[in-house]
């Protein structure tokens, strides 16, 4: 019941703030925090601040230049097209897992959710080399794609089908467990008054999940704008041509070239942040949209 | 509740779209793995995977995984703790940062991590005086592998201790019980299932990592190698057999820890059901 536990938070909270005997001497309490701010600073807060330090550490016409060089455009051009081709792909499979998991009883269900988390565990070096074991030059189809003159691997289509298998679970994720959660009552009310399938998609369960999508969309993006292993190792790190933001990063960093590699780095540290604010704000209007609810009920 | 008949649409199309979708993504080119490695006779396959090199990087991939993870149980634990009990200045942004190492693409992690931890980096220039050296050991591989699974712990022990209902606590003190005890016969005994899963999934996501760690590992053979690497040398040097036979023990490894998670889940959801 998430809406009952949403109130004990709020009474609990008072709680443990107003007796002593739930709580910590104030002295332990703020060894507690400042261990906990510590450890965060050290590993976060540091790495995060020397990103935008090493990047502007040339001065801001440098960091300009880096940004504006041909050979990074197009990588954010590839990486672009990588998360706009991964993503959709990602959501419709999510939103079709989500409903026939979450509206249908089948047999092997755990199964197959249990295989749709794989790609979690899947090494995203693996990732990569399970492609280039089937479109490679020695792979299953290798012979047959040079035959048609057509490239996989060492190309955009390698790229992104790596993008896709590491961002593969993130919206289903997201989705199985919020319809599954809201059950069917609605869709069957909407079918009884004469709704088509695709109606009761479009009005009633879509806009039922819409948070919880976007939020799995947010975390999708951030993966695949940023992946490095598998999309490196079906790369081939042809400048201008296949190389994506990350693998740009690289690039630079092995050249010894850091103020541009951090440049860049601070571009993919932009978009980290901007997807934990995004991310922020669902969560507060998933968190306030639960409250409101529960206000209409009492 | 009498077994009653579906009514809604869809279930066929949803579902056939569903398993052509993960079958043509994930589970084919999984499957390619398996059969590539049958290339080689048991015997190539055994001494691949058993090489010294290989050996070595199993051993440090795991040992390190192994050291990130405990790490994470312990500060993560400490994070949720704080983040759930207290109130304090700037809380709500820290408990949105703790989410960054999901959010920060790898290489970016690896070379900020190295560019902090090196010898004339912020925190690399004041350890190394002292004899630590981070970067470009076994240690910085460990610093990358903490970073990478430094949420997992926190995003799952966070909601449980969010929903421990206050009565119980105050029931133990109440009984004479100081606030050590009642955090470790009271809070700790509801906690630690999800203190695991967060572990164990801090150690799947540390093993199989690359990106960030390549750049501040140094990648030394025998010494700070990771087994994603080795893969990735020997398919640079097209010995694509054994890159694959590398590939499947982590493979299986992985799939291995999958299950267990998962059990460690149903076993954790049957667990707080009962306890209703």
């Amino acid at each position: 019941m998430p809406l009952a536990t949403t109130s004990q938070h709020s009474s609990y909270q008072n709680k443990v703030a107003s007796s002593r005997a739930t709580s910590e001497p104030v002295w332990i309490r703020w060894s507690l925090i400042g261990i906990v701010l510590l450890f965060l600073s050290l590993f976060l807060l540091v790495p995060l601040a020397a990103v935008f330090t090493e990047a502007l550490r040339k001065g801001f016409d440098t960091y300009i230049t880096a940004l504006t060089d041909p050979d990074a455009l197009s990588s954010i051009k590839l990486t672009l097209i990588a998360a706009a081709i991964a993503v959709p792909l990602n959501l419709v499979f999510g939103v079709a897992a989500a409903w026939a998991i979450a509206k249908f009883e089948f047999r092997g269900k755990s199964i197959l959710i249990t295989l749709i988390d794989l790609p979690f565990a899947v090494s995203p070096v693996i990732a990569g080399l399970i492609y280039v074991l089937i479109f490679g030059m020695q792979g299953w189809v290798g012979s047959t794609l040079i035959d048609h003159d057509l490239k996989v691997i060492f190309a955009i289509p390698g790229i992104v089908l790596a993008t896709v298998f590491v961002t593969f679970p993130f919206v289903a994720r997201e989705l199985i467990p919020l319809m599954q959660a809201q059950g069917k009552d609605e869709e069957e009310a909407g079918l009884v008054l004469g709704a088509s399938g695709w109606q009761i998609l479009w009005r009633i369960t879509l806009p039922n999940v819409k948070w919880g999508l976007l939020y799995g969309v947010i975390l999708t993006n951030a993966r695949a704008m940023g992946e490095f292993g598998a999309v490196s190792v079906v790369s081939g790190h042809i400048r201008g041509m296949t190389n994506t933001m990350p693998l740009h990063v690289e690039i630079l960093y092995n050249e010894y070239n850091y103020a541009a590699a951090f440049a860049v780095a601070s571009l993919l540290a932009l978009l980290a942040l901007v997807t934990l604010a995004l991310k922020t704000f669902v969560e507060w209007q998933v968190a306030r949209n639960a409250s409101s609810h529960e206000k209409s009920f009492n | 509740m009498a077994k009653q008949k579906n009514i809604l649409p869809g279930f066929n199309l949803s579902l056939g779209y569903t398993l052509l979708y993960l079958s043509l993504i994930v589970l084919i080119p999984l499957s390619a793995a398996f059969i590539k490695t049958t290339e080689l006779s048991f015997n190539e396959f055994w001494n691949v995977v058993t090489a010294p090199r290989v050996l070595a990087s199993y051993q440090l991939t795991f040992g390190a995984s192994l050291i990130a993870a405990l790490i994470n149980a312990a500060f993560g634990l400490l994070t949720a703790w704080v983040l759930v009990r207290y109130t304090f200045p700037g809380k709500k942004i820290i408990d949105a940062l703790v989410d960054l190492p999901f959010a920060l693409p790898t290489a970016v992690a690896g070379i900020a991590l190295t560019a902090v931890y090196a010898g004339n980096g912020w925190i690399g220039s004041w350890l190394e005086p002292h004899g630590i050296k981070v970067a470009f050991t076994p240690l910085g591989v460990i610093i990358a592998l903490t970073f990478i699974g430094l949420p997992f712990v926190v995003r799952t022990v966070q909601p449980v201790l969010e929903d421990l209902e206050a009565e119980t606590e105050e029931a133990a003190a109440s009984l004479g019980a100081n606030r050590w005890q009642t955090f470790t016969k009271i809070i700790f005994p509801a906690i630690w299932p999800a203190l695991l899963t967060g572990f164990a999934l801090a150690f799947a996501r540390a093993i199989g990592e690359y990106g960030s760690v390549i750049f501040i590992a140094g990648n030394v053979p025998f010494v700070s190698e990771i087994t994603p690497l080795i893969i990735i040398t020997k398919l640079e040097q097209y010995e694509y057999a054994s890159a694959t036979a590398v590939a499947v023990v982590m493979l299986v490894i992985s799939f291995l820890l999958l299950f267990a998670i998962n059990g460690l889940q149903w076993w954790f959801n049957r667990h707080a059901n009962a306890a209703r």
